[in-house]
C-alpha cells in the first residue's frame, strides 16, 4: 500500500513529464500489461461484438507495440460471458485475481457489464464497456473505474427519435422486448418523441427471445401510429422487420429500429431494410481513415466493423496510449490520463471521457440505402446527419451519477 | 363490439395468427411424435435437423439455384438421409437402455450442429425471400393475410393428415405400430422391424426438415431458431401425450391459439402460457390429453 502510495505520488509529480522508458518499465506491475476482452463468443451477440472484437482488440496491440515500441509486454486474454451476469462476474473476479488482469473490455449485455464494472471497483481494475446499451452503466451505478465508450439507449434515441419526429413521424407505438434494456430504450425514446412535439400511442411488450412478431405487429398496425419504434435487439428486431413487410405494413407505416447495427442490415439485406433509420457511433464508409482501417478489420475478420468493433480498437488503443504516458498500470492514473487526454483517430474527433464515464463523441443519424443506390458490398448507409457529441448524450446537467457534484 | 379491450376484427385477426404459429407447432410436434411412438427416443435433435432444413433451403437458392418447390421436395430427404446416418450409426445402440441416453445423445447432436453453423454462417443469420406466386397478399376485412402465411396452414394440415392416415389408417401403418408393440412377434412375421424403424426416424426428422423449409420465408434463418422452438414444442409434445399423432396435431394447433388469445389479454404471459398448461395437464392426466395410460 505503502509502495503504491509512492508511486502515486511520483505518478502525479510527474504527470506532466514525459515518462522516461526506464522509469515506465518499474512501474507497470510485473512489465506486463493485461487486457481481458470478455464478450459474447456464442450468442444473440457475437456477430456485433465476438470475436471480432477480439480481433480489433488485438489490432489495437499490435499496431500500439509497432508505432509505439512500449517497454511492457502486452497479453490479450478473452472469453465468453454467455450474456449472463454470474458467469461475467466469475471470469472478471479469476482474471483480475489470478491471472493478473489490469483492464477488463467489451461486455455486451447490461447485466454482464454492470457485474463487472462492480468487481473492477472492487479490485481497483478498469473496466471499458464498448457492447452494452444501458445509460445505468453512467448514471445510478457509475463508478470511477468504469468507461461508457461506444453508445447508449440516450444516444441511440436521441438520434433517431429526434430525426424521424423531425421527418413528421409524430405518433408511435413501441414493440419492446420485456427486459431491463427494451423498457430503458422505449423509455428514453418516448421522452425524445414528446419533447420533440410528438405523441406515443401504446406499447406492446414481447418475451425475449421472440419468434414470431405478427401479433405485436397486428396491435401496432391497428394503432395507425405513424411509426412503430423496435425497442428490441439482434434476431428479434430482424424478425420484426421482416415480418412487417410481409404484413404490408411497411412502407405504409414507417419503422424505426431502435439499437441496430451494420450486421443486422447485412444479414437483412438492402430490400427489406431500406429507408430506415437508425443511429451509430461509427459507420466504415464515412472517410479514408474509417475506411483504411475497416478494410484492414475485413482482410481479418471478413466481415465489415460494427460500432462496437470500431471502438473496441480505438478504446484499447487510448488505454495503451495512456498506460505509456504514464509509465504506469495503476487504476487511478491511468484512469486520471485517460479521461484529460482527448481522443481523435479514426473513431472519434475530440472525443472526452468526463467524470460519469461517459465517452462523449459524435453519433451518426443513418438511413439505409435502396438496393440500387449501394455500389459495392458493405455500402449501406446515406449518413443523414452528424450529431455532435453533446447534444447526442444526455448532459452532465441531468446525469443521475453519484460521482457527479452539482 | 369488444373483447378483452380488442375489436372482434383484432380478435379475428390475432387467432388466425394462432392458427398459422400453431400449423408450425403441428409438423415438428407430429416429428417428435412419431419418433418417440416407433423408437421411444426423445428427439432433442429435432430443434437443430429443423434449422438445417431451413439453412439448406437458403444454401440451395444461393448457391445452386434450387428454388423454393424443388426445396420443399429435396431438403425433407436431405435431411430424411441424415436422419438415416443418425440411427443406423448412433441411435441404434441406445434402444436397449433408458430414454436419458437417447435425450442425451440427440441434445449432444443438436449442439454440435448449431455451433458448425454458428461458426460458418454467424449468428445474425441469412434472409430467404418467399416464392413469387407467393408473395403478397388478401385483405380479409379483419386482417392482410400475406399469401404465404396462408400457404403454410394448407400446406402443414395436409402434411399432418396425411401423416396421421398412414399411421392410423394403412396397413403400413399397422406393421408400424405392431412393431412398436412387440417387435420380436412381427419380426417372426417376416417384416423387417429394424429397417423401418430407421425408416421412421428419417421421416420424422424429415418432417423438421420440411418445417424448416416452410419457416425460412417467415423467419430470419440463423443457427439458434430451432433452439428457441424446440422447448414450446415439447411441451405441446408432453400436452398432448408423448407418443400420440392426433394429439400433437390437435394440441399443436390448440396451443398456437391459446398463445394468440394470450397475446391479445396479456402478451407478457405469451411465452409462459404454454408451459402452465403443460404443468396443469401433467398433474391432471400425467399421461397427456390424448396418450394411454400405462
Amino acid at each position: 500500500m505503502k509502495q503504491r502510495l509512492i508511486a502515486l505520488s511520483v505518478a502525479a509529480s510527474l504527470g506532466a513529464l514525459p515518462a522516461a522508458p526506464a522509469l515506465a518499465q518499474a512501474r507497470v506491475s510485473d512489465g506486463v500489461v493485461r487486457i481481458g476482452v470478455l464478450t459474447d463468443l456464442s450468442g444473440t451477440y457475437s456477430d456485433l461484438s465476438g470475436q471480432g472484437s477480439v480481433v480489433a482488440t488485438k489490432m489495437a496491440v499490435e499496431d500500439f507495440i509497432a508505432a509505439d515500441k512500449p517497454a511492457f509486454k502486452i497479453e490479450v486474454l478473452s472469453a465468453d460471458h454467455q450474456n449472463k451476469g454470474d458467469i461475467a462476474s466469475n471470469k472478471a473476479r479469476e482474471w483480475f485475481e489470478k491471472d493478473g488482469v489490469d483492464m477488463v473490455t467489451d461486455l455486451v449485455t447490461t447485466s454482464t457489464a454492470l457485474a463487472v464494472m462492480k468487481i473492477a471497483k472492487e479490485k481497483n481494475r478498469i473496466a471499458i464497456v464498448n457492447g452494452a446499451a444501458s445509460t445505468r452503466i453512467t448514471n445510478e451505478d457509475c463508478n470511477d473505474v468504469s468507461v461508457h465508450y461506444t453508445y447508449d439507449t440516450y444516444a441511440l434515441a436521441n438520434g433517431t427519435g429526434r430525426a424521424v419526429v423531425k421527418q413528421g413521424g409524430k405518433s408511435w407505438f413501441f414493440i419492446t422486448a420485456d427486459y431491463a434494456f427494451g423498457h430503458s430504450l422505449e423509455k428514453d425514446t418516448s421522452d425524445v418523441v414528446k419533447a420533440a412535439g410528438g405523441s406515443v400511442l401504446g406499447s406492446v411488450r414481447h418475451p425475449f427471445p421472440g419468434n414470431d412478431f405478427s401479433s405485436f405487429l397486428l396491435n401496432a398496425q391497428s394503432s395507425g401510429a405513424q411509426v412503430i419504434g423496435l425497442a428490441n435487439a439482434g434476431n428479434d428486431t430482424i424478425n420484426s422487420i421482416k415480418q412487417a413487410a410481409e404484413f404490408g405494413i411497411t412502407p405504409k407505416q414507417t419503422l424505426a429500429g431502435l439499437l441496430m447495427f451494420i450486421t443486422d442490415i447485412h444479414s437483412l439485406g438492402l430490400k427489406t431494410a431500406q429507408n430506415m433509420y437508425l443511429t451509430e457511433g461509427f459507420y466504415w464508409d464515412l472517410n479514408e481513415q474509417t475506411r483504411a482501417w475497416s478494410k484492414r478489420f475485413f482482410d481479418r475478420h471478413k466481415r465489415m466493423p460494427t460500432m462496437v468493433q470500431a471502438g473496441q480498437y480505438s478504446s484499447t488503443m487510448h488505454y495503451l496510449k495512456a498506460v505509456k504516458a504514464t509509465g504506469s498500470d495503476d487504476t487511478a492514473v491511468v484512469m486520471a490520463r485517460m479521461k484529460k487526454t482527448p481522443i481523435n483517430d479514426f473513431f472519434a474527433t475530440k472525443g472526452q471521457i468526463r467524470d460519469d464515464g461517459r465517452m462523449v463523441h459524435d453519433m451518426y443519424l443513418l438511413q439505409v440505402k435502396k438496393p440500387a443506390e449501394s455500389k459495392y458490398p458493405w455500402d449501406y448507409y446515406n449518413v443523414r446527419a452528424t450529431i455532435p457529441g453533446n447534444e447526442a448524450f444526455q448532459p452532465l446537467s441531468a446525469s443521475r451519477c453519484p460521482l457527479i457534484r452539482k | 363490439m369488444e373483447i378483452f379491450g380488442v375489436s372482434l376484427q383484432g380478435l379475428a385477426g390475432q387467432l388466425l395468427i394462432g392458427l398459422i404459429n400453431g400449423s408450425f407447432y403441428a409438423v415438428l410436434s407430429l416429428g417428435l411424435a412419431v419418433i418417440f411412438g416407433q423408437l421411444n427416443i426423445i428427439n432433442f435433435a429435432h430443434g437443430a435437423l429443423y434449422m438445417m432444413g431451413a439453412f439448406l433451403a437458403w444454401i440451395g437458392l444461393t448457391h445452386f439455384g434450387i428454388n423454393y418447390w424443388a426445396a420443399l421436395l429435396l431438403v425433407p430427404l436431405l435431411i430424411g438421409l441424415l436422419g438415416i446416418v443418425i440411427e443406423r450409426a448412433l441411435l441404434r445402440w441406445l434402444y436397449q437402455l433408458d430414454h436419458l441416453y437417447g435425450l442425451l445423445l440427440t441434445f449432444g447432436l443438436a449442439l454440435i450442429i448449431e455451433g458448425l453453423f454458428r461458426y460458418y454462417f454467424g449468428i445474425s443469420g441469412e434472409s430467404y425471400e418467399a416464392p413469387e406466386a407467393l408473395r403478397g397478399g388478401v385483405d380479409l376485412g379483419f386482417m392482410f393475410l400475406p399469401l404465404y402465411r396462408g400457404w403454410v396452414v394448407v400446406a402443414s394440415l395436409v402434411v399432418c393428415l396425411a401423416t396421421w392416415f398412414i399411421i392410423e389408417r394403412t396397413k403400413l401403418g399397422a406393421y408400424l405400430r405392431a412393431g412398436t408393440e412387440n417387435p420380436k412377434l412381427v419380426q417372426a412375421l417376416g417384416i423387417n422391424v429394424p429397417l423401418m424403424i430407421t425408416l421412421t426416424y428419417g421421416f420424422g426428422v424429415a418432417l423438421a426438415g420440411f418445417a424448416g423449409v416452410l419457416a425460412a420465408p417467415i423467419l430470419q434463418v440463423n443457427p439458434l431458431m430451432g433452439s428457441n422452438l424446440i422447448i414450446v414444442v415439447f411441451a405441446v409434445v408432453v400436452i398432448g401425450g408423448m407418443g400420440s399423432i392426433l394429439g400433437s396435431i390437435v394440441t399443436g394447433l390448440g396451443l398456437g391459439l391459446v398463445e394468440a388469445l394470450t397475446r391479445v389479454v396479456y402478451p407478457e404471459a405469451s411465452a409462459v402460457v404454454i408451459f402452465v398448461i403443460m404443468v396443469i395437464v401433467l398433474l391432471v392426466r400425467p399421461a397427456g390429453l390424448f396418450g394411454r395410460e400405462n
